[in-house]
């Protein structure tokens, strides 16, 4: 089986896999950081989304061929503490219900607030809706990115 | 009708048990909702923890530090903080220097571990505070006995004992001497005005794992040596496995087994009485074992199946004709029956009728079914996310001829109920297979696998009738046709039962092979909607104001003593008025268009309404306005999450929910073609909870079914527009308001 370098979270890391394996598995089986989460497969709820070179990404659709040589930044690396202002609203908001799609929501907004360091509603409802959270978690979600675009900018 | 929460002195002790821990501290194990046998003790080291009469335990330790074991289970409903509140409340230490930790299950006997129909707070409200309570006093008296006082002089704050002299004990230092005193015969509660942390706001126990993605969830769960499994099930519901080549599948990398799995579920399963668990395993079914999750889903894809009809394949259309047969034929069962309606609608000046519609539909979890089990000679461990860990449990035992009390099993977080985990049939389906292949297992069901084999909820039809007399509404009929069963419980006997002289529900069903279940807030998830649609047509056939319909209705049912009768008027009415003074209900602004519906369902008392406005030529909804009484709340924080994901999950699936069958086979997939709400279309909901000292009842459920009613009755009043079928935007043709200019 081919092998890959990836970096992830700053560090190398070396796996040996087919080279369609979406990034996704690679980050859940191979790597054992479970905070990407799986929900459709086919990057349409937004659950596994990761940072590829800043950007938000479907680690579901990302093969692992095409991620070597990428900056993958996951949840486990957004901070080492919670301390990243996106994780800080969401505590203060209280927005979790089952929290599944969680750490994919924190993940979309964080990219987004890097590029959109004022954004309006509008903007944040366009950001945030390739992110389904079945616990209809909508209103805080929207509460918790304008917190955090405060404390960011 | 409702009992209230004020200073109440229990003397029943025989629910709790307390002993010394070989660790020093204090072991109070107690039962949240039955009686302890006589005989039994807590263990005296942790490790021995088991739930066979005690499902709950509270740890005092030497420090003083707090843990208490939280055994329900948790889907999103908050459980996992709000019960340790309450306990914590009555214990009297600082919310702060609690630990919660999941309890695990371990028995045979366990009751009432279950997290279904908005009632764990309901019924563990008594006893988890009475267990706080004895806690408290228990310390309090070994306190005493040390200082050599009466235990009434002294006074608790926050963990801390003080007496008459201002000398202080830690809880901490009189665990060792409390855990040998008798339990008291008799404690007091506080009265709800002294509470320090219940009705307080606090973040779920768990928000610092989520926000930094630490392993929660069933899906996150692994041990050495684990392999991954995907299961093949047929791809019709009424098809049967006939045979399998896997040859290509094996050859796939990462694979390690291909087995067949099902015979002993088939004949287990197959001789209850038709019933959900005979319905989810009707075939064998084809098992990739592997060494990933993907390398299993893709090797899955390869496999060569050949399945055969086994029974009828049917199509929506199908439903749709045996479902008008029955509201049309005359094989009704009558739930209710009051005064003579069949008299009030042939003396009527009006009859008024209506028939509303409702698609099947997908649970949708967000995180997939998947289980681990891990099956040995010597014992058998399962873990992950299930919603009735009992049931699960001895229906393993049962299926692989194991006595129960090898079963250990774990739960984890939940990624979603939605009523999808009430049903065990991926728990057996995993130990099935760990134990043909005697490995440590977890299978995982893709989005797809979820979708297409799942338990969903029934369509629905319900047919309405109202006979209106000199201006008065004289009699109703409710008839319901539904798919392999019918509206249970109490349900027949709300709102407008009692109301209305003439009223009868009459309920007939047809057994259909797709399996079907409980989904948030069963019946009543489509009942509102149909009903309260229906008032507001009662409202303008008769002229009168749509509130005061139903004030007015609500009016005649105080002072009943119809026992069957669980609302409360009042509440009621308190609920509605207090919905129509925050929405500015009748004052709207020009362009906002507005539905309004009262509505009881779990125990709780809900009004909403529901603001449309028109853009883009389309109808969209903008705000809910939503005010429940559920008594006393617990933790508003958590709360609000419910009252207001609740709301808007009920837009979603009213507004865009649609699933369908053609030929047994699910017409939806995955999200791409099954819509779910977004952000985009997510409303504001402003949620407000009536103040009372009442015991609470449920919020998991209770404000979902009014708002597909809310926002019905908005869209006409938007629009012009009546519509009888969810979901309400699958024409949107039918919407398209071309010419703004003719409204309001
Ligand atoms: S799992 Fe990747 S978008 Fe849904
Ligand atoms: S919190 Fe449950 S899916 Fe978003």
């Amino acid at each position: 089986m081919p092998k890959y370098n990836l970096n992830i979270n700053g560090k190398p890391r070396s796996i040996e896999a087919s080279a369609d394996t979406p990034l996704l598995w690679i980050l859940r089986d191979h790597l054992d950081m479970v905070g990407t989460k799986f929900g459709c497969g086919i990057a349409q709820c937004g659950a596994c989304t990761v940072h590829v070179d800043g950007n938000a990404a479907r680690s579901c659709s990302l093969p692992v061929a095409s991620a070597e040589g990428k900056e993958i930044t996951t949840i486990e690396g957004l901070s080492e503490d919670g301390s990243h202002p996106v994780q800080k609203a969401w505590k203060e908001v209280d927005v979790p219900q089952c929290g599944y799609c969680q750490s994919g929501q924190i993940m979309t907004a964080s990219a987004f607030l890097k590029q959109n360091k004022n954004p309006s509603d509008a903007e944040i409802k366009n950001a945030m809706n390739g992110n389904i959270c079945r616990c209809a978690a909508y209103n805080r979600i929207q509460k918790a990115v304008e917190i955090a675009a405060g404390n960011m900018g | 009708m409702s009992t209230t929460a004020a200073s109440i002195t229990f003397s029943r002790r025989n629910f709790l048990r307390t002993s010394s821990l070989a660790s020093g501290g204090l072991l109070i194990g107690f039962n949240l909702f039955t009686a302890c046998k006589s005989d039994v003790k807590p263990p005296i080291d942790l490790a021995d923890l088991n739930y066979n009469d005690f499902n709950a335990f509270i740890k005092i330790a030497k420090n003083g530090a707090v843990t208490i074991f939280s055994p329900n289970p948790e889907i999103g409903q908050g459980v996992k903080t709000a019960m340790p509140m309450i306990i914590a409340e009555e214990l009297g230490v600082a919310w702060d220097k609690v630990l919660v930790e999941q309890g695990v299950l371990d028995t045979e006997n366990y009751t009432r571990q279950v997290a279904g129909g908005s009632q764990s707070i309901r019924f563990g409200w008594d006893a988890l505070r009475q267990t706080g309570a004895t806690a408290r006093q228990m310390l309090v008296n070994a306190a005493a006995a040390k200082w050599g006082v009466d235990a009434s002089e002294l006074s608790v704050s926050e963990g801390v004992i003080t007496n008459a002299a201002g000398e202080t004990l830690g809880y901490g230092d009189v665990v060792d001497e409390a855990a040998k005193l008798e339990v008291p015969e008799e404690v007091t509660l506080k009265e709800p005005k002294d509470y320090k942390i219940i009705g307080t706001d606090q973040v779920n126990v768990d928000i610092d794992k989520i926000i930094t993605g630490k392993p929660l969830f069933g899906l996150d769960y692994k041990v050495d040596g684990m392999v991954y499994a995907a299961v093949l099930r047929p791809p019709a519901f009424g098809q049967e496995l006939e045979s399998y080549d896997a040859t290509e599948a094996k050859a796939m990398p990462g694979v390690i087994d291909v087995i067949k799995i099902g015979k002993k579920a088939k004949v287990l399963l197959g001789k209850e009485e038709v019933n959900w668990t005979a319905q989810l395993v009707p075939s064998e079914k084809v098992v990739v074992i592997a060494k990933t999750t993907w390398e299993a889903f893709k090797a899955k894809k390869v496999i060569k199946a050949q399945w055969k009809n086994a029974s009828t394949l049917e199509s929506t259309d199908y439903q749709d004709k045996k479902l008008n047969g029955l509201l049309d034929g005359n094989e009704f069962t009558t739930l209710r029956e009051d005064g003579d309606v069949d008299k009030a609608f042939a003396n009527a000046d009006t009859v008024l009728e209506r028939t509303y519609e409702s698609p099947f539909l997908p649970h949708s979890c967000m995180e997939p079914m998947n289980f681990f089990a891990n099956v040995t000679d010597k014992k058998i461990q399962l873990v992950g996310p299930i919603q009735t860990p009992e049931d699960a449990a001895n229906t393993v035992a049962e299926l692989l001829g194991r006595d129960v009390k090898d079963i250990h099993l774990e739960m984890t977080r939940q990624g979603g109920g939605f009523g999808r985990r009430l049903y065990g049939d991926f728990v057996y389906e995993v130990a099935e297979i760990s134990d043909t292949i005697r490995k440590p297992v977890k299978m995982v069901s893709s989005r797809e696998d979820d979708m297409t084999t799942g338990v969903y909820r029934p369509a629905i039809k319900y047919r309405i009738k109202a006979a209106i007399k000199n201006g008065k509404l004289t009699g109703y009929q409710l008839k319901e046709a539904a798919i392999n069963g019918n509206m249970y419980g109490l349900i027949p006997n709300f709102f407008p039962a009692g109301a209305v002289e003439n009223y009868r529900v009459d309920v007939a069903n047809y057994e259909s092979n797709i399996t079907t279940g409980a989904w948030r807030a069963p019946y009543t998830n489509f009942l509102a909607y149909a009903e309260q649609a229906f008032f507001d047509e009662i409202a303008e056939t008769m002229e009168v104001d749509k509130v005061q319909l139903r004030l007015d209705l609500l009016e005649k049912v105080k002072g009943t003593t119809d026992e069957r009768i669980q609302y409360d008027p009042e509440r009621m009415q308190a609920v509605l008025k207090l919905a129509v003074d925050k929405s500015g209900w009748g004052k709207a602004p020009e362009g906002t268009y507005q539905g309004v519906v009262a509505y009881y369902c779990h125990n709780s008392h809900v009004a909403e309404v529901a603001d449309v406005q028109i853009e883009n030529g389309m109808p969209v909804v903008k705000k809910v306005t939503c005010v429940v009484d559920c008594g006393i709340v617990i933790n508003p924080l958590g709360a609000k999450n419910q009252i207001v994901g609740g709301v808007i999950d009920g837009v979603g699936h009213a507004m865009y929910g649609q699933f369908g069958f053609k030929d047994g086979v699910p017409t939806s997939t995955n999200y791409d073609t099954y819509r779910l709400i977004r952000m985009k279309e997510a409303p504001l909901v402003d949620a407000y909870m009536i103040q009372n000292e009442l015991s609470p009842t449920g919020l998991g459920e209770p404000t979902l079914p009014p708002a597909g009613g809310a926002v019905a009755n908005a869209l006409k009043a938007a629009t012009g527009k009546r519509i009888y079928k969810q979901p309400f935007m699958e024409d949107p043709d039918f919407w398209r308001v071309e010419n703004k200019e003719i409204l309001g």
